[in-house]
């Protein structure tokens, strides 16, 4: 039997009770992100089977794509990533002495050498968040050892960290977020400071930088690894250009991200050895070598 | 308020579809005008069947819509319930109304909605840029009659509740 009107006070009594409920979970999930567990059951069962299957047919346009290329179209990617392998290989190979070199330097110096990080490849899915943030969906998750504020680069810089993490898939927030920030080094001066996002894909922001810096434009930044989020000396950016007003504290230094951000369609997922353990979610990740390329 | 058996096969399948339109890739322009197919599923099952979907589902709605936006927990879930509420309180009044006041009335809805997913955006600190800001909700009253209409024959096909 259905009834002409509804029960008033209960209407009203469960709303005030889930709009409540609302505002403690979003405090309970920004204030001290319990609830990433709670998060990632629901990206795992219910959202990750929608996303995959979203995907769908961007994965079958490219795989048709890649069927259907023809046997010279291949050749000539074959030939051009031979030569594209033998530049590597050249730089590499003053890369190496370069390194047993400052490695040689540093034990002089009786300083810690770097310790060499893994990395795996994975993908950004064809999947659309919300449009006013800075961020992307991975497809390596849980299951491959991702952990929440894992560093993301591409073959050209620093592109963010893991927030979210599911069984199958994470979320990644660009360093060109608002929220996100990540300590940097500029390279030719060794000036440290703190790169801010925009919300602008190709522009950082380094604030609380004096007028008297010494900065150009041009100059290099990298990741300085203060902070034990991200790796030490990974590229992230170049100065475009710095504006002194007179009267204010600091200079108005903007960068442009070396990596890209809006481009990129395979990423790499970096472990490296992180002082900070309560970021870890698992230890060092044990993964075949064949997870690795 | 449990969903009876046979409202479940067509209630979960719209909802399902419209949080999968909510993540379908869009070329950028596009991304800051798509409407919120999900509230707007959630607002037609409310005025059809008020005794069956109401706030708690919305709010269960809210919560999966924001693991799909990567939003903090709650903030649409936020949206939803107020917005719901309010179609649960004037569900007689929104049924009479002929499609474009409808069209009229659900725009104030999604704006409601919009402001407090704003509001919220505001109190953790990164309010967005707001000049395209509200156009979802635009976009999303302008389709309203075809939702409607789409949504309506469906029920009916499927015979899911009587009246309206």
């Amino acid at each position: 039997m259905q009834s002409l009107f509804l029960q008033g006070p209960s209407v009203t009594l469960r709303t005030i009770l889930l709009v409540v409920a609302s505002i403690v979970v979003m405090v309970a999930d920004h204030r001290w992100q319990h609830l990433e567990t709670v998060r990632g059951n629901i990206e795992t069962y219910i959202i990750y089977p929608l996303r995959y299957t979203i995907n769908l047919p961007s994965e079958f346009i490219g795989w048709t794509d890649e069927s259907l290329t023809s046997r010279q179209d291949l050749l000539d990617e074959k030939h051009k990533l031979e030569e594209q392998q033998l530049r590597a290989q050249v730089s590499l190979q003053k890369l190496s002495v370069l390194e047993k070199e400052n490695a040689r330097l540093r034990k002089m110096l009786s300083a810690q050498t770097k310790i060499g990080e893994l990395v795996l490849v994975a993908e950004i899915l064809s999947i659309d968040l919300d449009p006013y943030k800075q961020q992307v969906l991975l497809n390596k998750g849980r299951k491959h050892e991702v952990y929440i504020g894992q560093s993301i680069i591409d073959a050209r810089g620093v592109m963010g960290q893991v927030i979210h993490l599911g069984e199958y898939s994470s979320t990644v927030l660009l360093v060109s977020d608002p929220s996100h920030a990540i300590p940097v080094q500029v390279n030719r001066s060794g000036l440290r400071s703190t790169a801010f996002g925009t919300g602008n894909s190709q522009q950082l922001e380094l604030r609380y930088i004096p007028h008297n810096a010494d900065l150009e434009v041009g100059d290099e930044i990298y990741s300085s690894g203060l902070g034990g989020r991200f790796p030490p000396n990974y590229p992230v950016g170049r100065i475009v250009s710095i504006d002194r007003p007179t009267g204010e504290a600091f200079a108005t230094v903007l960068a442009e991200p070396v990596a890209h951000l809006d481009r990129s369609r395979e990423v790499l997922l970096v472990w490296h050895n992180p002082p900070v353990k309560d970021v870890l979610i698992s230890e060092q990740p044990q993964l075949s070598d064949e997870d690795f390329e | 308020m449990m969903l009876a058996k046979d409202s479940i096969k067509v209630v979960v399948p719209t909802v399902i579809f419209a949080l999968m339109l909510h993540m379908w890739p869009l070329p950028e322009w596009m991304a800051y005008g798509r409407p919120e197919f999900v509230t707007l599923v959630v607002m037609y099952w409310t005025l059809a069947m008020p005794e069956r979907v109401g706030v708690t589902i919305a709010w269960c709605v809210g919560l999966l819509l924001d693991v799909t936006q990567g939003a903090i927990l709650g903030q649409h879930a936020l949206g939803l319930v107020i917005v719901t509420f309010i179609v649960q309180l004037e569900y007689q009044r929104i049924r009479v109304f002929s499609l474009v006041q409808q069209a009229l009335v659900v725009f104030v809805l999604l704006l409601i909605k919009q402001v407090l997913v704003l509001w919220v955006y505001g109190l953790v600190g990164h309010a967005p840029d707001l000049s395209l800001y509200f156009l979802p909700s635009l976009i999303g009253a302008i389709i309203w009659p075809w939702v409607f209409l789409l949504l309506r024959n469906l029920r009916r096909k499927f015979s899911v509740s009587r009246g309206f």
